[in-house]
């Protein structure tokens, strides 16, 4: 393997010489002085975000198990700019005394998981798969129990990993089945050997289970609100965001390029949990009353919608499904950067708690409606682009059910997310959240976020150039 | 840039300006201006419309720009204007820009206020210049979330209920209208070829008729809902009564009409076929909406209720006369747009200015207003009148031609439909005299309303401008109908293609 080919992993590459060189500059730092290496973890990783864009060649190394696609750099991109946006959102709450002696860990993991998750998208095989899917996950569970003085911190980070190592187990066993009838786990092979035998309907039924997990789809969303409720916010919202879209982005390309013979198979299942999805998520959604709960039941909703792109397997679908999970990181964050911006002041993460907020404070009032009304799909956001794409995916096959089914569940999104709304912007309230300022970094995040949420509806050409990247079955 | 869109780079330019400003009365002052240069447009807009037709051009759209967007699913941004949306956005600026002075005293974060506002009006300038579905639909929600914050942070009584109510069933109707505007899309080419989202081009073809069956319903209640469609009406008289006055006028008078104009320009001619077949369900709700809204008029005691009732009554009416599907009959529907968006305008701007003195809307607890405001009671009558359709008004234009064109079918049931929607003339004039009588004449109830200060300058602006065209196209009708006829032709004859009645 010549130096040529071994580049074409430099995504990855990069990411994991950014992380070694953070780790090290820890050995230069002097310990009775108090310095924060956020800046140069920033820094380089911002330095990698800007890397992925310039043009890359595609090819597969290692004998096939490891491919690089115009899909996958896509998708590795919208992964980077999320992760930036969220070192920027931790800035201030690693600046805290208690976190003081612990960022370089921070970022290394963090880096690592993501590391991980350009593997799992760059996977040919199944074993290169899988081992992206654990290096993404199981570091995860340190990040959510990183808060040492939490009980909820650390019972999330239990939960996540007893829930991860279930659900590999059963993506396992799904994998061992698959690999017992064709004798393969190159995606390639696999397309033209998997057939409908039971015991393969059986296998990808497992395989479909783990993955549901780790997007967490109903009914294997039990574990996301307790883990996203515990974890620091900043970890919730890389949660939310970054590891849901690699899963959903890794899941589509093997539904799309494994199992277009079962095609039929997986619609009926994705009809269903779609469904049940959407009207869960949205009805839990409508009782929280923790901001970080509240998100995470709508992340779980937003994943149902999500689904549409996949159902009818088209080149469309695809690039609707990537489309909106661009719009999601940036809305989302959005979202959770008021919310982290507001916990690392205050403490506080009750709905009730923002009651009364835009008179203290109308700038992050104002960045919360813009991301509630792009979550709920109000244009002119590009939420609305996004979640219209999903259904002129589905309908374009001929699901009309299933869109009616959609779009009644985004009124019932839209009522809570008024909820919200009301209470920033109606309610009284005796002690409101004071007014605050915040750091240049959370400003710099959450206009990176409003940016991205007011201009990428407008911009077509990024429609164009994610569809050209996608494919279909 | 094109005439056309700079309905919608005003309004924004306008509400960029009005963030930027600090002082408070400034911020009213630029609203009016930028609400007041797009009065002039509009009025620029008739010009050019009315010249081109003059020399003779005959094209079904004019002044169209047509932008690729979204080059996969065909989107585009394109605009255009026929005769019924030139009329439908001078109403609007009309509307707005007397709205800006109806609410010149909002002194509760003004800034915001102004914004909220102009967004609306934005919402509905795109959408009338719209002849995209998807443009379309795009400005149609954006009309419409504003009204959430608007009636939440400035409304009166129940006003969260009220705001959360009318926002969940004006976006419920457009998730279903989203879906039907899916599947007008995917069957915009039934020969094969590109599928289109352009309402001309769609208009073209014919959507096959299973399609339109299914799709058909979804659209004309999508828009209906808007048009206050019994019984999906329940929105309006707690929106309208909980609104502050300048939103209850935009809305009531301008974004009532976004349902009567889709129903038409998307549902009706696009899918004649299916409304030749299933008119008569709708029809039967609208005669519904027509009387049950009349009636409910009599009993409320809150004048902003009996308005909003009105307003279900005559915005039913519109989709009544859309549905009867003749040139005399859709004529009468837009001069009924017209009418009612100026006088429910009007009718709400004169509550507000009462309310802003006596602060109560409760027709019992006032009395004899006529001595002691004689200019706001003048004016309130003259509203009245039109509203009950006396000849030499509006109303009375609108309300004729509707009912002609209805009768002209010579089957039963038109007939016996058109009788029951009559006769919400004769309600409308209990209801209509029964407050001057309590209201304006008769002896004073409250002593402390003795005193009360009559119109200031920008009161009797926005109420003068608003009668002087009630009273126009009350007493030259022609005026409107020759705008109208170019933009009813080509629907018109789409329509009769199928049943010529």
């Amino acid at each position: 393997m010549s130096l040529k080919d071994f580049l074409l992993m430099r995504q990855e590459l990069l990411l994991i010489t950014a992380a070694l060189l953070i780790l090290s500059a820890e050995i230069f730092r002097d310990p009775g002085k108090k310095r924060s290496p956020n800046l140069f973890a920033i820094i380089l990783f911002a330095m990698v975000t800007a890397a992925g864009f310039l043009p890359a060649p595609t090819g597969a190394i290692f004998g096939g198990m490891y491919e690089v696609t115009q899909t996958s750099l896509m998708m590795k991109n919208i992964l980077n700019i999320g992760v930036l946006i969220v070192l920027l959102q931790s800035v201030t709450w690693l600046g805290k005394d208690e976190n003081a002696q612990r960022i370089s860990e921070y970022h290394v993991i963090l880096l690592s998981t993501l590391a991980g998750m350009d593997f799992m998208i760059s996977a040919g095989h199944f074993l290169m798969f899988y081992i992206g899917l654990e290096l993404a996950t199981i570091p995860l569970a340190a990040l959510v129990a990183y808060d040492r003085f939490s009980n909820k911190s650390a019972e999330g980070g239990i939960k996540l990993i007893l829930i991860s190592a279930l659900s590999s187990g059963i993506l396992l066993y799904g994998l061992s089945m698959i690999y017992g009838t064709t004798g393969t786990l190159y995606f390639d092979e696999l397309a033209k050997l998997f057939k409908t035998g039971n015991l393969q309907i059986l296998a990808f039924i497992f395989f479909f289970s783990g993955m549901a997990f780790k997007i967490s789809i109903v009914p294997f969303h039990l574990w996301t609100a307790d883990v996203y409720e515990g974890a620091p916010v900043s970890i919730t919202s890389y949660l939310s965001v970054i590891s849901k879209g690699a899963a959903a982005f890794i899941f589509i390309i093997v539904l799309f390029r494994v199992f277009p013979v079962i095609i039929e198979s997986w619609q009926k299942l994705i009809y269903v949990t779609a469904v049940l999805t959407m009207t869960i998520g949205n009805l839990f959604a409508i009782r929280q009353q923790n901001l970080k709960r509240f998100l995470a039941f709508s992340s779980i909703s937003q994943a149902g919608y999500l689904l549409l792109g996949f159902i009818g397997g088209s080149q469309t679908g695809m690039a609707s499904v990537i489309y909106y999970i661009l719009i999601y990181v940036f809305s989302n964050l959005a979202a959770f950067g008021v919310v982290v911006a507001v916990s690392n002041a205050k403490g506080r993460e009750n709905i009730d708690d923002y009651n009364g907020f835009y008179r203290t404070n109308p700038g992050l009032s104002l960045v919360m409606l813009l991301a509630l009304f792009s979550l709920a799909g109000i244009p002119p956001f590009a939420g609305f682009f996004g979640k219209f794409f999903l259904f002129t995916a589905a309908a374009e096959k001929g699901y009309y059910l299933l869109v009616l089914i959609a779009v009644l569940n985004t009124i019932i999104s839209l009522y809570y997310y008024l909820l919200v709304v009301k209470a920033m912007f109606i309610m009284k309230n005796e002690s409101p959240v004071e007014n605050f300022r915040s750091d240049l970094s959370t400003k710099l995040a959450l206009g990176i976020c409003v940016a991205g949420i007011v201009i990428i509806g407008f911009a077509g050409i990024i429609f164009e150039v994610i569809r050209n990247a996608s494919f279909g079955v | 840039m094109d005439i056309l869109t700079l309905f919608v780079v005003i309004p924004v330019l306008t509400m960029a300006g009005i963030i930027l400003v600090k002082d408070m009365n400034r911020v009213r002052v630029i609203a009016a201006i930028g609400m007041g240069i797009q009065l002039l447009l509009s009025a620029l807009l008739i010009f050019l419309y009315v010249s081109a037709r003059k020399d003779g051009n005959t094209d079904e759209m004019l002044f169209v720009r047509d932008l690729v967007w979204f080059k996969t699913f065909n989107i585009h941004y394109t605009v255009g204007v026929d005769g019924i949306s030139v009329a439908m956005i001078a109403l609007t600026s009309l509307v707005v820009s007397a709205g800006i002075f109806a609410s010149w005293e909002v002194d509760f974060l003004t800034k915001e206020f102004f914004v909220s506002l102009i967004l609306l009006a934005t919402g509905v300038f795109g959408f009338f210049i719209s002849i995209d579905l998807f443009t379309m639909f795009l400005f149609y929600e954006l009309a419409v979330i504003p009204m959430y914050l608007l009636i939440g942070i400035w409304g009166s009584g129940p006003k969260e209920y009220s705001a959360m109510k009318l926002t969940l069933m004006l976006m419920g109707a457009s998730a279903i209208l989203l879906l039907g505007i899916l599947g007008i899309y995917f069957n915009s080419a039934p020969e094969g070829g590109q599928l289109t989202f352009n309402i001309q081009e769609i208009a073209r073809h014919t959507i096959p008729m299973s399609a339109q069956y299914l799709f058909f319903p979804m659209t004309f209640v999508g828009f209906g809902v808007l048009g206050a469609l019994f019984p999906f009406h329940t929105w309006s008289p707690d929106g309208h009564s909980s609104a502050p006055t300048a939103v209850s006028m935009l809305h009531a008078g301008v974004l009532m009409k976004l349902g009567g104009y889709g129903a038409f320009r998307v549902a009706i001619y696009l899918m004649p076929e299916a409304a030749h077949e299933l008119s008569w369900i709708f029809i039967i709700l609208t005669s519904i909406s027509v009387v049950y809204g009349a009636f409910g008029a009599i009993v409320q005691k809150d004048l902003k209720y009996i308005n909003a009732y009105s307003s279900v009554s005559h915005c039913g009416l519109v989709l009544f006369a859309i549905l009867m599907m003749n040139k005399t009959a859709l004529n009468g529907a837009v001069i009924q747009m017209i009418s009612h968006g100026l006088m429910t305008a009007l009718f709400f701007a004169l509550i507000g200015m009462i309310y802003g003195r006596t602060h109560t809307r409760m027709i019992n607890e006032m009395g004899g207003l006529m001595k002691i405001i004689p200019f706001l009671s003048v004016a309130y009558v003259i509203a009245g009148l039109a509203s009950l359709g006396l000849p030499g008004l509006s109303g009375f234009v609108a309300e004729m031609t509707i009912f002609v064109g209805s009768f002209q079918h010579p089957d039963l049931f038109h007939r016996v439909v058109t009788i029951v929607a009559v006769t919400s003339i004769v309600i409308t004039a209990v209801y209509i005299l029964r407050v001057i009588a309590i209201l304006l004449l008769g002896p004073s109830a409250n002593e402390h309303y003795d005193h009360l200060r009559d119109a200031r300058w920008y009161e009797k602006v926005s109420v003068v401008t608003l009668i002087t065209f009630i009273a126009v196209i009350g007493m030259a009708p022609f005026l409107l109908t020759s705008l109208l006829s170019t933009g009813i032709q080509p629907i018109i004859e789409k329509i009769l293609a199928y049943a010529p009645f």
